[in-house]
């Protein structure tokens, strides 16, 4: 096989581009659900950011499942905020993220420093066994159960009558409070599902992926998760394709080598390609009609 | 009166159920921020009745109908439902009162089939939260079988006419066991066919014992489906009258509280030559050929009235005489002027004026204030400025100019508009538009959402305008409107002018077959 092909589908590419595709989806998964009920969660990078360093710590206090858990925590509690502010308050859903953005720059780093005693870096924390996936390379236990989370999400949203409240609260929020549906419920519903999500994406960075939480770890995935929500139409299975495409040019920085290519364009291909692909397809999609308005019930919660 | 108190005694308290009515409202007071929007409201709707409720906008028909849903509550007085007083403090304990309302702006996600809006909030479940769809279906298909004509419970919301919308809409409402329905303005939307439609399934409705309590604004209408009239006025009740014992203008003249004729105004004025002409333009939007080589002229002195159901290139007309998109082939003249490609302001100076049809995206700026939105358009043309410097006072005395003649009511000339009504907003840009002496004046919707009174004062307007020779080109989708004031009436349908007609010869049945494609095209337009 020609040596540019090995690194384009090569087992080592397309494993490592799985490993980066599971953080990516389970972040795009969480951003289905609030933007379906109709939030906008710019703080998705934020709230994966404190996911990978609380899912470092709890491992560090408990072992890796503890882990993964403590990061899911942490993630619904960052997305309370965001919630508290978008729909108790009415803040612009876009000004409430980046205030969660914000956030996750300065106070991870105090954290560390009273945890740690240093600033950027956590010791190395255990991590689950891994598991040998046919064609796909030595994994994570999260690879499957991020798939089995894919299908479940897919399900809740398409086939119960949660998930049809919830898209009603994003679609006519007016018209789903008239019917009985409570809005407010449903947003909330969905913006801390989002976080949980978030959160054990940032959790699997840390334990799984790394082994230690490292401060710029997450670099912007938060950010390319929002591009797979969009390129995906907002829909967990085509959320799947887009988190592919893209954890596959993440995976190409790694191994792709071309003489004739300057080695920083590769580097930044994850960008430049959300970046094209946004731009060619940003007008086949529907987003949910009332995401990010806020919304005035004729009762307050 | 004997007789009455037998029966009762005759057949129990269970007959004496059966004869409270539906709905009453004994003095039931709502007010808002000082303003009595409802006053000592005494309303009784009998059940199996259709009850019209007719008033002026403002004259408190949407808030005795939202106390009803329990949207709002009153301050003052009490709401029985069948017989029994209640609070209705939400619209869940109306739906449970087997009250429901279709709203005048539809409630459903447009992204959601037929049968998902229908059961959202009340599913049927398979078990462990999931959603039945199929029985869902089935039931929706039960429902809207002998409503009507057929509805395919699969379609998407956003794929079928407002027509069938509205029958989504009140499905809703039967699927929820409702048997008390409020419909608030359910004609405003549909095209006469439809209307006729909307009234038989009213009436069959009626049949199955259902209690209807609709809200409107054309008369005609009222007096024709409903039993009862309830006329509302500054949110009093003036009466309520059988509407086999009244008229029209017995109504109207209940509702304004002076005599009204909203009828058709002849004009003294005979056209003249023509002023716009339109030739074979074609506009694509989306890929679809929006305007398909659609010719059109209006002369001098003329009202030209463009009926049709929106969405057939009512819309695309108007931007591209106006100049807000410029069509692929085909000419535009005003006057000696070729304005195919001129861009907006040019034209406006050529002596084009334009009530556009939504005065909040196009005719206003609603933060800026009434003085500044009385000279929107002009504001570079003397008095109102000099050397690229604003001259307020010459703004604020053309703003006070136009307060005074068009009567609009208006706090001070310093108030933002949106401090204004509707109808007085309406007023002001009809003001400035007509201050700009144009001679072609293009009317989109110019009265939708106005009560009588305002109505009467723009066609008013617009008939004076002719008068004084200026070419109109009225676009409504209200018939009414078309009949009353239209000299010539051009109907569009599918981007093309298909029907031309005398306005004095225009039927409303006639114009209604060519709007709904049932008459096409292929005859060639005489006048």
């Amino acid at each position: 096989m020609p040596e540019i092909l090995v690194q384009l589908f090569g087992l080592a590419t397309i494993a490592s581009a799985i490993r980066a595709f599971v953080p990516l989806y389970l972040a795009t998964l969480g951003g289905v659900f609030n933007e379906r009920s109709g939030i906008v969660n710019i703080g998705i990078d934020g709230m994966m950011i404190f996911g990978t360093w609380f899912g470092a710590w709890g491992a560090l206090q408990w072992g890796p499942v503890a882990g993964l858990l403590t990061a899911v925590a942490a993630g619904v509690a960052v997305a309370a905020i965001h919630g508290m502010a978008t729909i108790t308050f009415r803040v612009d859903h876009i000004v409430s993220g980046v205030a969660i953005n914000i956030l996750a720059i300065g106070m991870p780093r105090f954290l560390s420093i009273v945890a740690y005693g240093q600033g950027t870096q956590s010791p190395q924390v255990p991590s689950l066994p891994k598991i040998d996936l046919p064609g796909l390379g030595e994994q994570s236990i999260m690879v499957p159960v991020t798939v089995l989370l894919g299908f479940g999400a897919w399900f809740v949203l398409t086939r119960t009558i949660f998930g049809l409240r919830l898209r009603s609260a994003g679609e006519n929020p007016r018209a789903a409070e008239s019917l009985g549906v409570r809005v407010r419920g449903q947003r909330w519903a969905g913006v801390l599902i989002s976080g949980g999500f978030a959160g054990l994406a940032g959790g699997y960075l840390s334990i799984e992926l790394v082994g230690l939480y490292r401060e710029g770890m997450n670099q912007g995935r938060g950010f390319i998760a929002l591009a797979a929500l969009i390129l995906g139409n907002w829909s967990p299975i085509g959320a799947a394709f887009a988190c592919l495409l893209f954890a596959w040019t993440e995976a190409l920085t790694v191994f792709l080598r071309v003489d004739w290519i300057n080695n920083a364009f590769i580097q930044s291909l994850p960008y430049i390609v959300t970046l094209v692909v946004l731009a060619l397809f940003f007008r086949r999609v529907r987003p949910p009609k009332a995401v990010g308005q806020a919304y005035e019930a004729g009762s307050p919660v | 009166m004997a007789t009455e108190a037998t029966e009762v005694t005759g057949d129990g308290p269970s007959e004496a159920r059966r004869r409270s009515p539906a709905i009453e409202c004994r003095g039931v007071t709502r007010r808002y921020a000082g303003v009595v929007a409802n006053d000592q409201i005494d309303l009784e709707v009998a059940e199996g009745e259709i009850h019209a409720l007719v008033g002026e906008n403002g004259a408190g028909k949407s808030t005795l109908m939202k106390m009803l849903y329990g949207l709002e509550q009153p301050d003052e007085g009490e709401i029985l439902v069948r017989g029994e007083p209640q609070v209705i403090d939400s619209p869940r304990k109306a739906i449970e009162l087997r009250i429901g309302m279709v709203h005048q702006h539809f409630m459903l996600v447009d992204a959601f089939t037929v049968a998902e809006n229908i059961v959202l909030g009340a599913e049927p479940d398979k078990g462990g939260g999931r959603l039945d769809l199929e029985e869902a279906e089935r039931r929706v298909g039960e429902l809207a079988r002998g409503f009507g004509t057929p509805l395919d419970p699969h379609a998407r919301v956003e794929d079928i006419g407002v027509g069938q919308q509205q029958r989504v809409e009140i499905l809703k409402l039967l699927y929820r066991g409702a048997d008390i329905l409020i419909l608030d303005e359910p004609t405003a939307v549909l095209v006469p066919q439809e209307v006729e439609e909307l009234f038989d399934n009213m009436r069959q409705l009626k049949a199955d014992g259902k209690t209807i309590i609709f809200i409107a604004h054309s008369l005609d209408e009222v007096l024709q489906v409903a039993d009862r009239i309830t006329v509302l006025r500054d949110g009093k009740v003036i009466d309520t009258v059988a509407a086999a014992d009244t008229d029209t203008h017995q109504v109207a003249e209940m509702m304004v509280g002076r005599p009204v004729l909203l009828r058709r105004v002849e004009g003294k004025a005979t056209p003249g030559g023509p002023m716009l002409q339109v030739k074979d333009v074609r506009v694509t939007a989306g890929g679809k050929e929006v305007l398909a080589g659609l010719d059109l002229d209006v002369r001098r002195s003329e009202i030209y009235g463009l009926a049709g159901v929106e969405g057939n290139g009512q819309a695309e007309l108007v931007e591209a005489l106006v100049g807000l998109t410029i069509p692929e082939t085909g000419r535009v003249y005003l006057d000696d002027d070729e304005l195919t490609r001129a861009d907006v302001r040019t034209r406006r100076q050529a002596g084009l004026a334009y009530i556009p049809e939504d005065r909040h995206a196009r005719g206003m700026v609603l933060q800026m204030l009434v003085s500044e939105n009385s000279v929107l358009g002009v504001q570079e043309r003397a008095p109102f400025s000099r050397r690229g410097l604003l001259d307020l006072k010459a703004i604020r005395r053309r703003a006070v100019e136009l307060i005074r003649g068009f009567r609009v009511k208006a706090p001070s000339v310093t108030a933002p508009a949106y401090a204004l009504s509707g109808g007085n907003q309406q007023k002001l840009v009809l003001g400035r538009e007509f201050a700009s002496k144009p001679k072609l004046l293009i009317a989109a919707h110019p009265t939708r959402g106005l009560d009588i009174g305002a109505t009467q004062f723009v066609w008013q307007e617009l008939v004076e305008a002719r008068d004084e020779g200026v070419a109109v080109l009225l676009i409504s989708s209200n018939l009414e409107e078309i009949l009353a004031l239209a000299d010539r009436v051009g109907v569009i349908y599918d981007g093309r002018i298909v029907a031309q007609v005398r306005g004095s010869e225009a039927t409303m049945s006639e114009l209604g077959l060519y709007m709904t494609g049932a008459r096409g095209g292929d005859e060639e337009p005489a006048a």
